[in-house]
């Protein structure tokens, strides 16, 4: 995704001299050429996320569309004051990236865990957070950025991450992308997550169970029609993030429906406990141990929708059965 | 493209002196009729404002937004009232606004805002945002070949801040020699002195080593304050620091060198005093 966003940028940047890369002396081997094509519409800050984040305000309130760029928490939470108070407050026009949302830098600790960086990026006023699903989106979301102005959050996986969209996709901020028309379970992700997701609803379909997939790409402003169409038309909610459930999509999602009048939908948010680990090991291995791969996800499903639906053998017509839906598992 | 005058180009110091009295008068009386705080550090800054806004600053009150005016950061947003006074007294808003400083529904909040206000180009008021800020519009200028510079007042306590000292480094790095950065030195900053809470000194020679050139300068000499925004940025290829040495309460004897003064509002009785004593200076 951060070689997608990179890529675009650069693209972007030869048509817009309004554009302007601000990094915290991190992207090492991914911003080299940005830096070598537009020297005049780069910047690095050095290791300084509280200065980078207010030279980026005060370029913007200038007139210049900038991008910070670092990894992690550092261009979120260590300058969190500088993004409520420079960026957000004045409305300015700054972009800020983030590569290794969640959990990508596995191996390298509790710091290089962005988990709540969703959390405190969408309660701050002004502030529109993207995670794209796949490199189209973070593509597609970095020429949506551009060409909307104010303050936005943008979180990217790392790199190699699979594409997920195989042709162009209509993609507006703030508007959820429906992948499959499911109207058994509707599994809302976002991120890095989506991948996993296709794969869930793919093996789902093997017993007969139809799930709509959407990517939330934006996680604010929400996308609350797609919602209300999910709990009108289908028979669960759950959501997927590499990020903690404490305040990210599940939580955003959350506050969506306990707010809806007259519906009651099982619902179950997906995602890491919001909490600290003290385990050690890859990406895959640490999302396998939140039972965030393909079989926890799948065990996860299947305990929200009926057991016995479970149990049934793949069906051999279209699955519109009644799926039978456990109560207890409703979260709200 | 605009062209645009240094305010009251043609002011004497005698002028100033009275731009300066007129500030102090309206900040007394302000932060009385508020029963707000702070007041120390607005009297502080009133004679640096006065040279800025009498003298150097290029700006205009019928042209807030043209692009080529020079940038004024208040970056120790709680000596507010100092700079809504100097921006009533020029015209940017009515005079009137003044008296509501710091009540229910005013547009005049107790640390600096740009919302809704002609003339504040940034909100501050968590110490250490400015000196960034000021970096970045700096920057920004130089790359679009625009002609304006950028001015920023810190206070002594906020160079304590981690933020204040990246952006030291960053301003020397990238020779930002448009941007002028004036210390407040009044060596008091919230409970305690600076000597006593977090020692600046020796302060010249941590700009210098962030390659800054550096002036200090009463920071209530008139004249040495004009001569001193004057020749900054003469200096190629650096940002300028004027250390201006100052008084926490300045122009009010009771006042001065006080950190009481930090929190406390005059009372009736002080008030009275406080404008008998500004009629003689």
């Amino acid at each position: 995704m951060r070689t997608a966003f990179v890529r675009t940028l650069l693209e972007l940047a030869g048509q817009n001299q309004r554009i302007t890369l601000v990094v915290g002396d991190l992207g090492f081997g991914v911003v080299d050429k940005f830096a070598e094509e537009y020297p005049a519409q780069f910047v690095n800050a050095g290791v300084a996320e509280q200065n980078m984040t207010g030279i980026a305000a005060g370029m913007a309130l200038c007139g210049k569309i900038v991008f910070t760029y670092s990894i992690a928490n550092f261009p979120t939470l260590r300058c969190i004051e500088q993004i409520r108070n420079d960026v957000c407050y004045h409305n300015a026009n700054v972009k800020i990236v983030s590569v290794g949302g969640g959990l990508a830098y596995g191996a390298l600790g509790i710091s290089h865990h962005a988990t709540e960086d969703i959390a405190m990026m969408r309660v701050l006023p002004n502030m529109t957070v993207i995670a794209p699903g796949d490199p189209l989106e973070a593509e597609l979301a970095t020429q949506a950025l551009v060409a909307n102005d104010g303050p936005a959050y943008l979180r990217l996986g790392r790199a190699g991450e699979p594409r997920v969209h195989d042709r162009a996709v209509d993609f507006q901020i703030g508007k959820a992308i429906q992948l499959s028309n499911g109207r058994d379970v509707t599994l809302v992700a976002t991120g890095t997550m989506l991948y996993t997701t296709m794969q869930v609803a793919e093996r789902l379909s093997r017993d007969g169970i139809h799930a709509r997939v959407l990517s939330m790409h934006t996680i604010k402003p929400l996308d609350t029609d797609a919602l209300l169409r999910a709990v009108q038309e289908t028979h669960a909610v759950i959501t997927l993030e590499e990020h903690s459930i404490s305040g990210g999509l599940g939580s955003a999602v959350a506050e969506c429906l306990a707010e809806l009048p007259d519906v009651r939908v099982p619902f179950k948010r997906l995602g890491l406990p919001p909490k600290f680990t003290s385990l050690v090991g890859s990406h895959e291995y640490l999302k396998s141990s939140y039972a965030l791969t393909l079989d926890g996800i799948l065990n996860s499903v299947f305990d929200v929708i009926d057991s016995s639906v479970r149990r049934k053998p793949v069906l051999s017509e279209p699955v519109n059965h009644h799926i039978h839906l456990t109560e207890e598992v409703c979260d709200l | 493209m605009q062209t645009l005058a240094a305010t009251n180009g043609s002011s004497s110091s005698r002028d100033l002196r009275s731009l300066a009295r007129a500030i102090r008068v309206d900040v007394i009386q302000m932060i009385h009729s508020a029963k707000s705080s702070h007041i120390g550090s607005c009297l502080s800054i009133v004679d640096i404002l006065a040279v800025l806004y009498g003298r150097i600053l290029r700006i205009d009150p019928a042209s807030v937004k043209c692009p080529d005016r020079d940038r004024f950061i208040l970056s120790k947003g709680h000596a507010c009232a100092a700079v809504y006074a100097v921006l009533a007294e020029l015209g940017f808003f009515p005079k009137s606004w003044l008296a509501t400083f710091y009540k229910d529904g005013s547009p005049l909040p107790g640390h600096i805002t740009h919302y809704g206000i002609p003339g504040v180009e940034v909100s501050t008021g968590s110490l250490g945002h400015g000196l960034p800020l000021a970096c970045g519009m700096a920057l920004a200028g130089k790359r679009q070949g625009r002609p304006y510079r950028v001015f920023a007042i810190l206070s002594d306590g906020e160079c304590d801040e981690g933020s204040t000292l990246e952006a030291m480094l960053f301003a020397g790095h990238h020779k930002l020699d448009n941007l002028v950065a004036v210390v407040d030195y009044n060596k008091i900053q919230s409970i305690g002195r600076v000597s006593e809470v977090l020692d600046l000194h020796p302060f010249a020679d941590k700009w210098i080593a962030c390659r800054w050139a550096v002036s200090e300068v009463d920071g209530h000499d008139i004249a040495a304050l004009e001569r001193a925004f004057t020749e900054a940025s003469l200096q190629k290829d650096a940002p300028t620091c004027i250390i201006a040495h100052t008084i926490k309460g300045k122009g009010i004897s009771f006042m001065e060198d006080k950190l009481l003064w930090h929190y406390r509002a005059p009372d009736e009785q002080e008030l009275q005093k406080a404008l008998e004593e500004l009629l003689y200076c």
